[in-house]
């Protein structure tokens, strides 16, 4: 009969666990994404996520003409450079950060209003036989008024 | 009880120090020569497979905090009377419509600090808190971060960065934990929020050239993200009720034209800034701003009540 009584301690312990490692890439997003923002107002909104080597992540979002914006996307140190493009609706590439030796940051400001998609990438070192390794990957957004 | 068949509370406390040591392993800092592959290699293909399969799709509607500013900076003006009164906290008691109104609070929150009414910006955490506790959000709001607001209560940019800091917890606790529902319900609350707002803040005899009125067209933009963030969802009965609710909203967006010419972006090496260029066509007719307005306020109304 103890097990009985063992047994919701062992559900509150994995429950309580595993609240411990999603909250990790909370802690990762506003220690190492946040500052990348500097003198940008963070919308608030969070987007993170844990990614493996070699996979990709989509983002929509609508930006807007009074609005200056940067974009701050920060992979975990034991993955490798984090690839981002930023496209319009019609899929032109506006911007990648393989041309800017995969800055960490975009800044940017509209004329009209758009909605913009964000495509992520997790490059990948794997060699054949190598295990890819994952970590937590966070995009944040920030704003000022237009000048 | 078979003796064979015993498990004896050291075994079971081993079993959880284990499971703990292994789960709290996961994403941590563990040097590369103590990292246990979790498959063997030549299952790395089928790993790969696995990845692609799993593509993550992110769907961000503005946040309140964003709505806000997007009303100030179009000139609109303050009205307390269109906030949500905080009086009203005591009447949500579900989930559905404590997430609703976290978002509500949110935004009235983030107008009242960018009118720098400071008043008000304590009555509205305070709503906002009550919301996120009735959620079981931890450590959100915590006493210590009113006691701070109230001390740099006119330090606009500080207040502007504890209302982003306590979003960000709130949503972030509910994605993390897995209750992506309750997460999209606070943003969908948020967003119809500041359209709310924006849309009673428009003077019928300024109607033309208003650009009040242009960035209320502009939400048009994220009606599609809003239908996906909450489908990521369906099934769920409360969101199922606010997707037939969104869809009301999505046919009165549907009679908004709105033509963007291709985007040509322009680098400028000196501020280190892309300028996206681009032309907009746009055309709403007072009528159907009207049906925008009751529509938004139908929805709007049933959040708060």
């Amino acid at each position: 009969m103890r097990i009985f009584k063992i047994i919701p301690i062992i559900a509150l312990l994995i429950v309580v666990t595993s609240v411990m490692v999603n909250g990790q890439c909370k802690a990762f997003a506003k220690k190492e994404c946040l500052p990348e923002l500097e003198n940008y107002t963070h919308d608030g909104n969070y987007h993170a996520a844990v990614l493996v080597e070699g996979e990709e992540a989509e983002l929509y979002k609508t930006f807007y003409s009074d609005m200056e914006y940067r974009i701050a996307i920060v992979g975990d140190e034991k993955l490798p450079v984090i690839e981002f493009r930023i496209l319009d609706t019609n899929k032109n590439v506006l911007y990648s950060n393989k041309d800017k030796d995969f800055a960490k940051t975009w800044d940017f400001k509209l004329e009209a209003s758009q909605q913009l998609k964000l495509v992520i990438k997790v490059s990948s070192f794997n060699q054949p036989g190598d295990t890819p390794s994952s970590g937590c990957v966070a995009i944040m957004f920030g704003f000022k008024l237009k000048k | 009880m078979n003796k064979k068949y015993r498990i004896s509370s050291g075994t079971i406390m081993v079993f959880i120090l284990i499971l703990v040591l292994l789960v709290g392993c996961k994403g941590g800092k563990t040097p590369p020569q103590e990292e246990i592959p979790v498959r063997p290699p030549e299952d790395n293909a089928e790993i790969l497979k696995d990845i692609k399969q799993a593509e993550k799709i992110f769907q961000a509607l503005p946040s309140p905090i964003e709505s806000a500013m997007l009303v100030k900076s179009a000139g609109g003006r303050f009205d307390e009377s269109l906030l949500n009164p905080v009086g009203n906290v005591n009447t949500y008691v579900t989930n559905k419509s404590m997430a609703l109104n976290l978002g509500a609070y949110t935004c009235d929150l983030s107008f009242a600090s960018l009118y720098e009414q400071t008043q008000l910006i304590i009555d509205y955490m305070n709503a906002a808190k009550k919301m996120a506790e009735g959620l079981s959000i931890l450590d959100a709001i915590d006493q210590e971060t009113i006691d701070d607001l109230e001390e740099n209560i006119n330090n606009s940019e500080y207040i502007m960065d504890v209302v982003s800091e306590t979003f960000l917890n709130s949503n972030s606790y509910l994605e993390d934990n897995g209750q992506p529902a309750v997460a999209a319900m606070v943003l969908v609350g948020g967003w119809v929020e500041g359209l709310y707002i924006s849309t009673q803040l428009v003077d019928m005899n300024e109607f033309n050239g208003n650009k009040l009125v242009s960035r209320i067209i502009d939400q048009k933009l994220s009606i599609d993200i809003l239908i996906n963030l909450l489908s990521k969802s369906k099934g769920n009965p409360a969101v199922d009720e606010l997707l037939t609710q969104v869809a009301k909203l999505k046919i009165v967006f549907d009679k908004i034209k709105l033509e963007t010419s291709p985007v040509r972006p322009e680098y400028n090496q000196t501020t280190n800034t892309t300028v996206l260029r681009s032309e907009v066509k746009t055309d709403m007719t007072p009528a159907v701003f009207k049906e925008l307005a009751a529509t938004v306020t139908e929805i709007r109304n049933s959040f708060v009540k």
